[in-house]
């Protein structure tokens, strides 16, 4: 594949970045840019907090902000959107036995526990919501089927909070698929008990004019497992950002992520791994696609492993397939470390385009084109997808990747 | 009975000063159940002369004629010339991520046959196929040619080959980088697409050592990106004496 490669990779508390990979220079369609190791800490500007008053409105200069279309975000950043109209959702449930899904009040004492909101509209989201859903699966609990929150937006704003709470050593799937449309910010906590398992998937399959901010934070206990799916194919405007801290030592998390931007579209993640606790690891592989005039996609990685860390073992990753021209990719993984006693550090950033020697290869078995780039697309998620574990969500994502080339490519 | 008829064909690629041509005239007419053996030195223009036939987009026809039963082939799309029974084997297969072997070749077959094989009839044909050219059966759920060695890669080709069943079989070089038992595996592979008497074979190689178990009806020397000398399998014996000198130091080639 025709890319522009940059890999990094340190166990001593230095990084080394360099180029790899087929050599050729990003050609015809597209941009990508890949930046390296900006300190985080001169990033993150404004302290967290879960009062939208101690944010400034952003003014789209800010670092955070910077490629992030603020005048798409339907005012979720100013305070009118607070100030408009509520909407509602219509929001369907599959509870396995033992699980339970609750409404509850602001002041519920197991809100807020896994992580502070880190900009103004995840605090705006904070300051805005009425009532919060607690899914609460038991400690030791092993489930056999997937929890499923499905959530229609049926248009207008909506303010949402929702908390995952597994108890120790409990096991579970929990997917929250997102429909419809409407301009949403949330705040997703997932609590992970210690000696516990969480595999989270997030759908962001909204209708095309959706605008969807959400913070996850997941806050892994001791000896804890998380694995986090991000999946965004729809809405105008989707900014996430996934975030890991680690409660005790020996936690594992991994964040799998897959976007497909379309004409126009902009899907921005931005994912912080806080690596505060010794002997944890993380693992961070993210693949989009894009095709069409202004399609976007921004991913930027933050690793930061504190000098408290030590036995940290941590890679990220970031793929991208540039489909047609004028398409545009910021790719930026950023890895800050403050201890050289770690058992591993490293990132790939690479953003390419179609490689021409696989499409010819699938034409001269009799593969029409269409036909040949919808399998290399589907081939390029395909690898990513089968790290996820779980057959019967790996299935069901399949299928829409399908239906998406189906209408896309 | 199918043929294959290359005119006067003249090919240029896109070098970094402008095009540069490679094929300067080729004349050749290939039959089903013949097989043709076009043999030269490194950069004569062989793989040139394969990929353009298969329609690859890095080269530019710029005269000449090829007729598949009087169809014209340049005409044709790559996909369209696979369909129509061009078949290339590659001399650098290409690796192909998150495509597993059996979709692939289920895909293909799929393409190329104008109809979906019948699912139990086909896991049939494919193991069978796979076990004659010793495969391993977990070739199957592997990506396409990731990781294959060298010898794996050429065996998947041969697999295409027999499961596609081309009029044409263009195979690059499918003898480099073989071991001696992979080559007479393979060579029986293509022996055995040949014994139909269905396919017209253009076997391109350098050595003359495929030459042991594939017995061609007609050898050519390629340099220069043209015919030099055409014969019987006995041209193929003076190559192996006399090597490509005389035709290198004719001039032909540049
Ligand atoms: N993009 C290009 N620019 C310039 N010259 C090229 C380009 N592509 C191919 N060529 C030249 O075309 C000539 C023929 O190449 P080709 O691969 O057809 O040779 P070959 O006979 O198959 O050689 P080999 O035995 O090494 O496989 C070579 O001299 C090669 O360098
Ligand atoms: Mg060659």
């Amino acid at each position: 594949m025709a890319e522009q490669n940059t890999t990094g990779s340190t166990t001593a508390g230095s990084i080394e970045v360099g180029t790899a990979g087929a050599g050729a220079q990003l050609a015809g369609p597209g941009t990508g840019r890949t930046t390296v190791h900006q300190p985080i800490d001169a990033r993150v500007a404004v302290k967290p907090s879960f009062d939208v008053n101690d944010f400034p409105v952003p003014t789209g200069r800010e670092e955070d902000w910077r490629f992030t279309p603020l005048h798409r975000l339907g005012g979720l950043h100013d305070g009118t959107a607070a100030a408009g109209e509520r909407g509602e959702d219509k929001v369907g449930f599959t509870l396995p036995d033992g699980v339970t899904a609750e409404t509850v009040g602001r002041d519920d004492a197991r809100l807020g526990k896994a992580g502070t909101p880190v900009d103004r509209v995840a605090a705006q989201a904070f300051s805005g919501f009425e009532q919060a859903l607690v899914v609460t699966v038991p400690k030791d609990a092993v489930l056999t089927e997937p929890v499923r929150i499905d959530v229609r937006g049926e248009g207008g704003v909506r303010f949402a909070h929702v908390v995952i709470d597994v108890k120790p050593f409990a096991e579970a799937v929990v997917v929250l698929n997102h429909e419809g449309t409407g301009t949403r910010a949330a705040n997703v906590e997932l609590l992970v008990g210690d000696g516990a398992k969480l595999t989270f998937v997030s759908v962001q399959d909204w209708d095309r004019d959706a605008v969807h901010a959400a913070q996850h934070s997941a806050l892994v206990g001791r000896d804890a497992s998380y694995k986090s799916v991000v999946v965004t194919f729809g809405g105008d405007l989707v900014r996430l950002h996934p975030r890991v801290s680690y409660a005790g030592p020996g936690g594992e998390a991994e964040l799998f992520g897959l976007y497909f931007a379309d004409a126009g579209q902009h899907l921005e993640h931005r994912l912080v791994i806080d690596h505060d606790t010794p002997h944890c690891r993380s693992n961070v592989a993210y693949k989009g696609a894009l095709q069409g005039q202004d399609a976007h996609a921004v991913w930027v990685g933050d690793v930061l492993i504190r000098a408290a860390a030590v036995g940290t073992d941590t890679y990220e990753l970031n793929r991208n397939l540039v489909l047609t021209d004028g398409a545009r990719v910021d790719s930026i993984p950023n890895l800050e470390i403050e201890t050289g006693e770690i058992v591993g550090a490293g990132h790939a950033s690479a953003t390419g385009r179609f490689d021409d020697e696989q499409l010819f290869y699938l034409q001269a078995r009799g593969i029409p084109a269409d036909e040949a780039r919808r399998l290399v697309v589907r081939g390029f998620f395909a690898e990513l997808l089968q790290q996820i574990g779980v057959a019967e969500v790996q299935d069901q994502l399949m299928e829409k990747i399908d239906a998406e080339l189906e209408a896309a490519v | 009975m199918a043929t294959l008829e290359i005119r006067d064909l003249h090919v240029s690629v896109d070098a970094e000063n402008g095009p540069r041509e490679i094929l300067k005239g080729v004349d050749l007419t290939v039959k089903q159940g013949e097989t043709h053996a076009i043999m030269g030195p490194n950069g004569s223009g062989k793989s040139t002369l394969a990929y353009s036939l298969a329609g690859h987009p890095k080269y530019t026809v710029t005269g000449g004629s090829v007729l598949l039963d009087g169809e014209d082939v340049l005409e044709m799309s790559v996909d369209e010339r696979a369909k129509a029974g061009v078949f290339l084997a590659m001399q650098y297969p290409v690796e192909v991520p998150g495509v597993s072997v059996s979709n692939f070749l289920r895909t293909a077959a799929t393409a190329v046959r104008g109809e979906a094989p019948k699912l139990r009839l086909w896991v049939k044909e494919v193991k069978e196929a796979m076990a004659a050219l010793q495969m391993d059966p977990a070739f199957a759920e592997r990506n396409v040619n990731e990781g294959f060695s060298g010898g794996e890669k050429k065996r998947h080709e041969i697999l295409q080959l027999e499961l596609l069943k081309p009029k044409i079989a263009i195979l690059d070089e499918t003898d480099s980088g073989l071991d001696v038992d992979a080559l007479r595996i393979v060579s029986e592979g293509i022996n055995r697409v040949r014994s139909t008497g269905e396919v017209g074979t253009l076997l391109v190689t350098h050595y003359t050592r495929i030459l042991r178990y594939i017995q061609p009806d007609y050898v050519h020397v390629f340099a220069g990106g043209r015919i030099v000398e055409s014969g019987g399998a006995e041209l193929a014996d003076k190559l192996e004496n006399e090597g490509y000198e005389a035709y290198v130091k004719g001039g032909a080639s540049e």
